[in-house]
């Protein structure tokens, strides 16, 4: 659980994307604002959902925290640490300490490496020290804590189901004992019946490891079960960030509870969504004022000129300007 | 008498010199008007069974038993030409991701009106107006001017408003709609279910919903199959279906969605997947999986019967139901 250390520390951080100016379509210097000044911190021991839907920025913000991207501005810290202006080498213990598991099973895993190759690879990698004894032994111990059968190791990626492949993909994050695991819509190309065993598989690695999750989804029912602390992003602003069941109790946001509305349920209850006008605006040409005030019901002409700031409102942060008027 | 009637559906696929089955003796009935839900995981045959009935199956899959019965008329048997005046007319259908089925180098009216020319003997102008009247339907916002645009200058909702303007076209009877919002964000998905549901209680259309998505199927449909590698599992009303499900396989679905379950506790689990369609157990499909399996299970297939206003695939359902 929380032990109310910081872990990760992520400081208006921006990422923008220069789109090349004498490609085909004749772009003209172009930027995409994938990031616009987030910050967050991710404590000891928590399950950190992010949601938003797609173009939101929330693969951009993980790719980033995990050094697969670099930032535009702004100062990314790991246990005190800042890491986003390392360079390779002073980089590398991180890398074993953070690890990712993707959303595609079908593509992250090598089709050419048995199991066996797969998992050792980080481990070698990370761990020269280490005798073939105990590589094989580690294989084995990871596979075993994951509850895959270890008669899968002389096998092939093509050889699994979807499910399978993410719960090995998983045990490829553990070999090397990380801290720290970002896992981006690790179930949504998944069946339900087996999202439920996959998720399984994270919440025991988490119990018996210690394990600290930045969680990447646009399913808010998995977010409601999984999630110690929630940041809903709209177009690379987090827009409120709260404990779970705060967020799903009493949204204060204008485009969470939007959000929240669209989830179907199964109570019987009929569809309340209500339609937002518009559509969501472009990450090239970002509006003025709050990212969501062409669409939300509650603009006034302040929200058109004056960015609203993340601030604590009826404990949790949200970034509106009249998030009291919910209240 | 019910306005689409599948009885006994066999659909296969030859592969060298195997044969795979895909569909078993599926059976249901679709009322005019009524909304039915197709429910299961990927590959236990929802989608080869909607296939089917428009004859859209891809070679060398056929039909290989069973009629498909639509308004006294048998599509597993009809010519080619026929069907033709019923596909895309009486029964209309709409797939998983609009991109792939809207034609990226035609504007969004000439693909309207091609298609109305196609089964109507009217003219262009005629054919354009009621297009923009359907764009209108489906809460296009300035529709003469969408009408002109290419389908790359539409939002993926928006597409998938066009796809179902364009379904509507004709006036079907039917609507077949294979997972037509899993392509899309939550909140385009609520909306795009929301029109849905509206325009087929509207205009009387009846609709079958495909989808792996129960809390979907909850609020849209009135009556749910849950297939289960290629056969029916359990057939109910959708309230409930869900509420007391009586397959051991439907419960284990919906006992295992993160709403059903306490946040932050284990999540209960379905042992194992679901065989492949080269690789099916004897007996049940489900037994490998399942809790109550006994002998029986594993050397005779359960035909559904008669469970309460259920259709159940079990041998067990008694006990199912009783614990």
């Amino acid at each position: 659980m929380s032990t109310g250390k910081t872990l990760l520390k992520v400081e208006n951080v921006r990422k923008q994307f220069r789109l090349s100016s004498d490609g085909w379509f004749g772009g003209k210097g172009q930027v995409v604002n994938a990031i616009n000044d987030v910050s967050l911190d991710i404590k000891k021991g928590e399950s950190f959902c992010l949601v938003g839907e797609s173009g939101c920025g929330k693969s951009t913000l993980a790719r980033t925290v995990m050094g697969l991207e670099n930032t535009t501005s702004g100062s990314i810290h790991y246990d005190g640490q800042r890491i986003d202006d390392m360079d390779d080498a002073a980089r590398l213990p991180y890398r074993q300490h953070m690890q990712m598991i993707f959303q595609n099973p079908y593509a992250s895993l090598n089709p050419r490496m048995t199991i066996t190759q797969t998992l050792e690879e980080p481990l070698r990698f990370h761990r020269p020290d280490l005798s073939d004894k105990d590589v094989a032994d580690k294989v084995v111990e990871v596979m075993e804590s994951v509850g895959n059968n270890t008669a899968w190791l002389t096998r092939l990626p093509h050889e699994f189901s979807g499910g399978q492949r993410q719960r090995i993909s998983i045990a490829r994050a553990l070999m090397v004992d990380p801290e720290f695991v970002v896992a981006d819509e690790p179930i949504s190309a998944l069946d339900v019946s087996i999202q439920a065993q996959v998720l399984n598989v994270m919440m025991d690695a988490r119990d018996q490891r210690d394990l600290t999750y930045l969680f990447i989804t646009h399913d808010l029912s998995v977010v409601e079960h999984f999630g110690t602390r929630v940041a809903v992003m709209y177009l690379g602003v987090v827009c409120e960030l709260a404990e779970t069941k705060t967020l799903f109790d009493s949204p204060l946001h204008p485009y969470t509870q939007l959000l929240l509305s669209a989830i179907p349920r199964m109570d019987g209850s009929e569809m309340t969504h209500e339609r937002m006008e518009g559509e969501v605006p472009s990450a090239m040409n970002l509006p003025t004022g709050c990212v969501f005030h062409g669409r939300c019901p509650h603009a006034k002409d302040m929200c058109k000129t004056d960015i609203p700031k993340l601030r604590e409102v009826a404990g949790r942060l949200v970034a509106c300007h009249f998030a009291e008027d919910t209240v | 008498m019910a306005l689409l009637e599948v009885k006994d559906l066999e659909v296969q696929f030859p592969l060298g010199r195997k044969t795979l089955q895909a569909i078993h003796g599926l059976s249901f009935e679709l009322d005019a008007g009524e909304r039915l839900g197709i429910v299961g995981e990927s590959g236990a045959g929802k989608s080869v069974a909607a296939f089917s009935i428009l004859k859209l199956i891809a070679r060398p899959g056929r039909i290989s038993g069973g009629q498909v019965i639509f308004d006294g008329e048998d599509l597993a048997t009809i010519p080619p030409e026929q069907m033709r005046h019923i596909r895309g007319n009486r029964i209309s259908m709409i797939f998983q991701d609009p991109m792939m089925t809207l034609n990226p180098v035609l504007t969004v009216g000439t693909q309207m009106v091609e298609c109305l020319k196609a089964h109507r003997d009217i003219t262009d102008e005629e054919a354009k107006r009621i297009s923009i009247a359907k764009l209108e339907e489906v809460k296009i916002p300035s529709p003469d001017e969408r009408f002109e645009n290419y389908p790359h200058q539409l939002s993926g909702g928006m597409r998938q408003r066009v796809v179902i303007a364009i379904a509507l076209l004709t006036d079907p009877a039917v609507i077949i709609a294979d997972e037509p919002t899993t392509a899309l964000d939550v909140t385009i998905q609520a909306e795009i279910m929301g029109l849905m549901l509206n325009l087929c209680k509207d205009h009387g259309v009846a609709l079958m919903l495909i989808t792996h998505d129960l809390a979907v199927v909850s609020q849209v449909t009135q009556k749910v199959c849950v297939l289960y590698a290629g056969r029916l599992a359990e057939q109910g009303p959708t309230r409930s279906l869900i509420d007391a499900p009586k397959h051991p396989y439907t419960r284990g679905l919906i006992k295992a969605l993160p709403q059903q379950n306490e946040p932050g506790s284990r999540l209960y689990q379905i042992p194992g997947s679901m065989p492949t369609l080269d690789d099916m157990p004897p007996g049940c499909a489900f037994n490998p999986r399942c809790a109550y399996a006994d002998d029986r299970c594993r050397q005779e297939v359960p035909k559904p019967r008669a469970f309460g206003d259920h259709l159940v695939a079990c041998h067990h359902v008694e006990k199912v139901a009783a614990s």
